[in-house]
């Protein structure tokens, strides 16, 4: 498997360590016991899509860079890969 | 002793004579000899027995698909089961043994198998080994261990070396045969980075085994011009020797190279064989095509063997038949083999061909509309029974059989990453189909293209598609050779009815009586097929076997063979040694080992190490003198508790957090305030995961406003490293913050005990270390010995008066020695990770055994550290319900009786409880002998621990059948008010 880093270009498989779907960027900012719910969901409930994932992927062993790889689940094509904190930047994730 | 009986021609150095040993006969070949060829040369058919029946076999085929001719190559710790004869390259001084026989391989005791035979048909095994369940593990298995496998393994250490390596390039050819080196060579002379890869020895393919395929000139005439050229084209890399037998995601090939294999032994430095993964952008199959028998009764006698296969043997060894040869065919390509032979000055008895429309022969008699119903002979074959058109049986006598059957594609490289082949009614064979990766492209016999010619333009237009795609320009070389261009005729027949067993799997032994057997008890899907009778299953994989065993199953069902489906072609093509796999990742090269800083000093001292993940750590330092692990680490404990004591703690993770937001950034990641943090002080900071479970500890420490230095476990380093760079770049991207891992480049070393203070001051550079300076949890970059940059932080693993010092890694070596040196009155005793886990254990101090992924803080007892008014990762999860009515909290266990020990693991229930699951209070996670209290202590978490201080629990150990009670403490065996560590 090779994934296409937007920083160091095709590398290995093997430099990666794999954490799961992407959402778990959508991080709801809760602090009061009550988003309890939000929470629940964001750390249990997860989609199992046939086709296209988007999941992020830690370069471990190369520069760090935490990615968020895309990837259809049916024949393990890479679509794209973005730096993580790019795509936090975007979805409005700041401080 | 002549190298045996040659016809003329060949591929083979006639002038050079190679020795070699089969069952501890010499016999002599040549180079460019395989160990079946040059066997068959000196007269010698039966090389084998065959799994099940102990039948004797021959060879049946000239290449890596062989089932048949499976031999032991080399002896004692190089000894090789399974290694097919067929591919063995010949040296000198090779030495072979025939498997699965016993005492002789002409005469097996164990071929009473074979007269067993109607009793051990498909599903034998799991039908008669069902019952009595007790003699499943006792009387079955050990019986059926025995009689399985074919060759034993040396059971010694390997003592070669293997290697793994990459290599990238544009195009990577497997095969290189015509359709191969036609593309590698477009390829090739376009520029392109090309790898050309086959498994055999000598680039040529068919082209090695035919005669007359091109029109000018021979195969191996054009193959040898080619090779110059080759020679000359630093951009194409060629790989003989080397299987491709994988394909895997996004264009990472696996490859094999058997760079030693043709040697007695490597040379010095040289692996045996070397794994490659080729990343390659473009990939051409070019595979070519094995030629698939006929099932009839009878047809594994020694002798008999694929047509192509005799053929090859004669044209590319020079291997004469030993007496007449027939040929049992139903297309046209079995006629070339007969028409090769007769060339060559053979004898041909006939030529049995099933359809009634045969072609005429030159020079031998056809057999048209005719099948071979039986044939005769033990360990060799000697004659045929023939069938008639006219329904005559005629014997015919022979000394080989060469079988056609048509030709299967080798397609299985192009189906390993999904999709299914797609079957040709017209070449009776299964295709690659549609479902090929974008960047693969199959050419020549591989894609059922079977003509030279075809082969030979395919080749390079594939090349030159594959090329255009990644924008470089190939052409069509103008000097490819003319070729033979004929039509496959073939009129499909996969079995002849009758009598006598018919083999499909000759590996395995699997007849088509046993597919009906499997049929008949509703095996009806392929897959089960494969299971059920072990079709396909053997060293060989099927390739001989498989597509006849569908066709048969087909015939029962009542179906096509598209509709019956193959199973799944998956990795490895051909067998791949786990040497092999494992390359130089054995023994010491497992995996990296990581050294502390002082570890040189600690050999020098004795130490005792322990693995702790990849970390080498001082165990304990025994003492003449000492005979038991406890006496050295009941000592050094002893030497902390009253004096002072050294221990390389360099191995817990180190991070260094810096910018402008560090300190917010710290009171999201830990459950407690981070913020609030002085400079120059330190915290017990506990970090939560996101669902609300404790995750690891440490300590952070605040060198300056934007700057902490946090420590992990040692075992969690990587992972809390990870979890804060997510954290990082993906919660919260506007904090300016930086991390840098810092873990190995400073060493430091505990200071623990009363004498501590003392030894630290003999050290620095003026600096004050009195309680109100620097206080418990302070910490400083200081200047030590003289001008060395230090960090000093007091804080405490063991409950005493206790400091941390680092220093640059480079340092931790001439730091440990000079401690050592200067506290040598203060009774300074260096100790190691057996004595700091006795320590934190009297102390009550949580470790990897306590947080160990199901704790959450408020079982570790250090509820009240979760901040409610901060956002921290998994601090509102951890006040979910279930969490919070969780009553399992960590406690003190001492045994009542002072004698017993405290087992870790053992779990714990009331006295006269049921020792079951429902009554399970909770379990001990670290014990040990405390020289301290002079008993066993343990750390526990018990059900409603808060409440049962004082009473006593059992401890059941079902494990190694003991039980003992013990008295529920608090955690703080020593000094429970902190006296000692802020002393």
């Amino acid at each position: 498997m090779r994934i296409p880093h937007p920083l160091l270009g095709l590398r290995d498989l093997r430099e990666f360590t794999y954490l799961g779907d992407a959402a778990l960027i959508d991080r709801p900012e809760a602090t009061a016991d009550e988003d309890k719910a939000a929470l629940n969901a964001h750390v249990f409930l997860r989609d199992n899509p046939a086709g296209t994932h988007r999941e992020l992927w830690y370069h471990e062993y190369g520069d760090r860079s935490w990615l968020v790889v895309t990837r259809d689940t049916r024949t393990h094509e890479i679509l794209g890969a973005e730096l993580a904190r790019d795509v936090a930047l975007a979805a409005g994730r700041d401080r | 002793m002549s190298g045996g009986a040659r016809l003329a021609g060949g591929l083979i150095e006639r002038e050079r004579r190679l020795r070699f040993t089969f069952d501890g006969q010499v016999f002599e070949g040549h180079p460019g000899d395989t160990l079946a060829s040059a066997l068959l040369a000196n007269g010698k058919v039966l090389m084998g027995r065959s799994f099940k029946y102990h039948r004797p076999r021959g060879p049946f085929s000239a290449g890596s698909e062989e089932p048949n001719a499976l031999v032991t190559l080399r002896t004692g710790a190089r000894a090789e089961p399974n290694t097919r004869a067929t591919t063995a390259e010949l040296y000198e001084g090779l030495e072979a043994r025939s498997q699965n026989r016993w005492p002789s391989l002409a005469l097996d005791l164990m071929a009473v198998n074979d007269l067993l035979a109607p009793f051990l048909g498909a599903g034998f095994y799991y039908k008669t080994f069902m019952w009595p369940r007790a003699f499943w593990e006792k009387l079955y298995e050990p019986l059926i261990r025995r009689a399985a496998g074919l060759g034993r393994l040396s059971s010694q250490p390997d003592p070669d070396a293997y290697e793994s390596a990459w290599l990238h390039c544009d195009l990577l050819v497997v095969g290189a045969g015509p359709a191969g080196l036609a593309a590698a060579l477009t390829a090739a002379r376009s520029g392109a980075r090309v790898v050309l890869a086959d498994e055999d020895f000598r680039l040529g393919g068919r082209l090695l085994a035919e005669r007359g395929n091109l029109a000018d000139r021979t195969g191996p005439d054009w193959v040898g011009s080619l090779e110059d050229e080759f020679e000359r084209l630093p951009n194409l890399r060629v790989l003989r020797r080397t299987t491709v037998f994988g394909a895997f995601d996004h264009g990472v090939w696996g490859a094999l190279e058997r760079v030693a294999d043709h040697l007695a032994e490597p040379l010095p430095d040289m692996p045996r064989q070397r794994l490659l993964r080729i990343v390659a952008r473009r990939t051409l199959i070019c595979t070519g095509a094995t030629e698939r028998p006929m099932a009839f009764a009878g047809n594994d006698r020694p002798g008999v063997m694929l047509a192509s296969a005799l053929r090859a043997y004669a044209n590319r060894w020079a291997v004469p038949p030993p007496g007449p040869v027939a040929i049992f065919t139903n297309n046209d390509d079995g006629h070339r083999t007969a028409a090769d032979l007769s060339a060559l000055g053979c004898q041909v008895a006939g030529v049995i061909d099933m359809r009634p429309q045969a072609p005429q022969g030159a020079g031998y008699e056809v057999f048209a509309g005719a099948h071979v119903r039986a044939t005769r002979g033990r360990l060799a074959l000697r004659a045929i029974e023939v069938e008639t058109a006219g329904g005559r049986i005629v014997s015919l006598p022979c000394r080989m059989l060469g079988i056609s059957g048509g030709w299967n594609p080798n397609i299985q490289l192009s189906l390993h990453r999904g999709g299914r082949p797609a079957w040709s009614d017209e070449l009776a064979a299964f295709l690659p189909g549609t479902a090929t990766p974008a960047d693969m492209r199959v050419a020549g016999a591989a894609s059922g293209d079977f003509s030279t010619r075809a082969a030979l333009t395919g080749g390079a237009a594939i090349a030159r598609a594959a090329l255009s795609e990644l924008g470089i320009a190939a052409e069509t070389p103008d000097d490819l050779p003319e070729a033979e261009d004929a039509h496959v005729r073939i009129t499909p027949c996969w079995h002849v009815p009758g009598k006598g067993r018919a083999f499909v799997d000759l590996q395995h032994d699997v007849t088509v009586k046993d597919i009906g057997l499997a049929h008949a008890e509703n095996m009806r899907s392929v897959e089960h097929l494969k299971r059920y009778t072990t079709l396909g299953m053997a060293t060989d994989q099927g390739r001989t076997s498989g597509v006849i065993g569908l066709a048969v199953m087909a015939e029962l069902a009542g179906r096509s063979i598209p509709e019956t489906g193959t199973t799944t072609f998956r990795p490895p093509y051909g067998p791949v040694a786990i040497g092999a796999f494992a390359g130089d990742a054995r023994g010491p090269g497992f995996r990296p080992v990581r050294l502390a800083p002082s570890q040189a000093w600690a050999v020098e001292q004795g130490a005792v190490f322990v693995e702790a993940g990849q970390w080498m750590r001082a165990q304990y330092f025994p003492r003449p003198g000492e005979t038991h692990w406890r006496e050295s680490v009941d000592r050094e404990v002893l030497a902390v508790r009253s004096s002072v004591g050294l221990c390389d703690v360099t191995t817990l993770g180190k991070i260094d957090v810096q910018g402008a937001d560090a300190a917010a950034f710290l009171d999201r990641i830990y459950c407690n305030a981070m913020a609030s943090l002085k400079v120059g002080r330190s915290r017990y900071g506990l970090m939560l995961r996101e669902d609300g479970h404790a995750m690891d500890d440490g300590t952070a420490a605040r060198l300056a406003e934007d700057h902490f230095v946090v420590t992990t476990t040692t075992a969690n380093a990587g992972p809390v490293f990870r979890h804060l760079e997510f954290a990082r770049q993906c919660l919260w991207p506007g904090l300016d913050v930086q991390l840098v891992s810092t873990t190995d480049a400073w060493a430091q070393i505990a200071v623990a005990g009363p004498g501590s203070r003392a030894l630290i001051a003999r050290v620095i550079d003026g600096f004050d270390l009195s309680d109100e300076a620097f206080p418990f949890m302070a910490c400083a970059s200081l200047r030590i010995c003289g001008g060395l940059r230090a960090r000093l932080f007091r804080i405490s693993f063991s409950g005493e008066l206790a400091y941390e010092i680092a220093v640059p890694a480079r340092f931790g070596d001439a730091l440990m020695r000079r401690l050592m040196s200067v506290g040598a009155d203060l009774g300074v005793t260096p100790y190691g990770t057996e004595a700091l886990g006795v320590l934190r254990i009297e102390k009550g101090h949580a470790a990897g055994n306590e947080l160990n992924g199901q704790t959450t803080a408020q079982m570790l007892g250090l509820g009240r550290m979760v901040s409610t008014r901060k956002a921290a990762i998994g601090a509102v999860m951890s006040r979910r319900p279930g969490l919070l009515a969780e009553t399992r909290v960590q406690v003190g266990l001492v045994p009542v009786d002072p004698a017993d020990t405290l087992p870790g693991g053992a779990h714990l229930f009331a006295e006269g409880a049921p020792r079951d699951m429902r009554n399970d209070l909770g379990w001990i996670s670290s014990s040990a002998h405390s020289p301290h209290l002079g008993h066993a202590i343990a750390l526990a978490f018990l059900e409603g621990g808060a409440e049962r201080m004082g009473q006593t629990v059992i401890v059941a150990n079902p494990l190694e059948g003991a039980e003992m009670r013990a008295r529920v403490v608090s955690p703080h065996f020593i000094d429970p008010e902190g006296v000692r560590l802020r002393g």
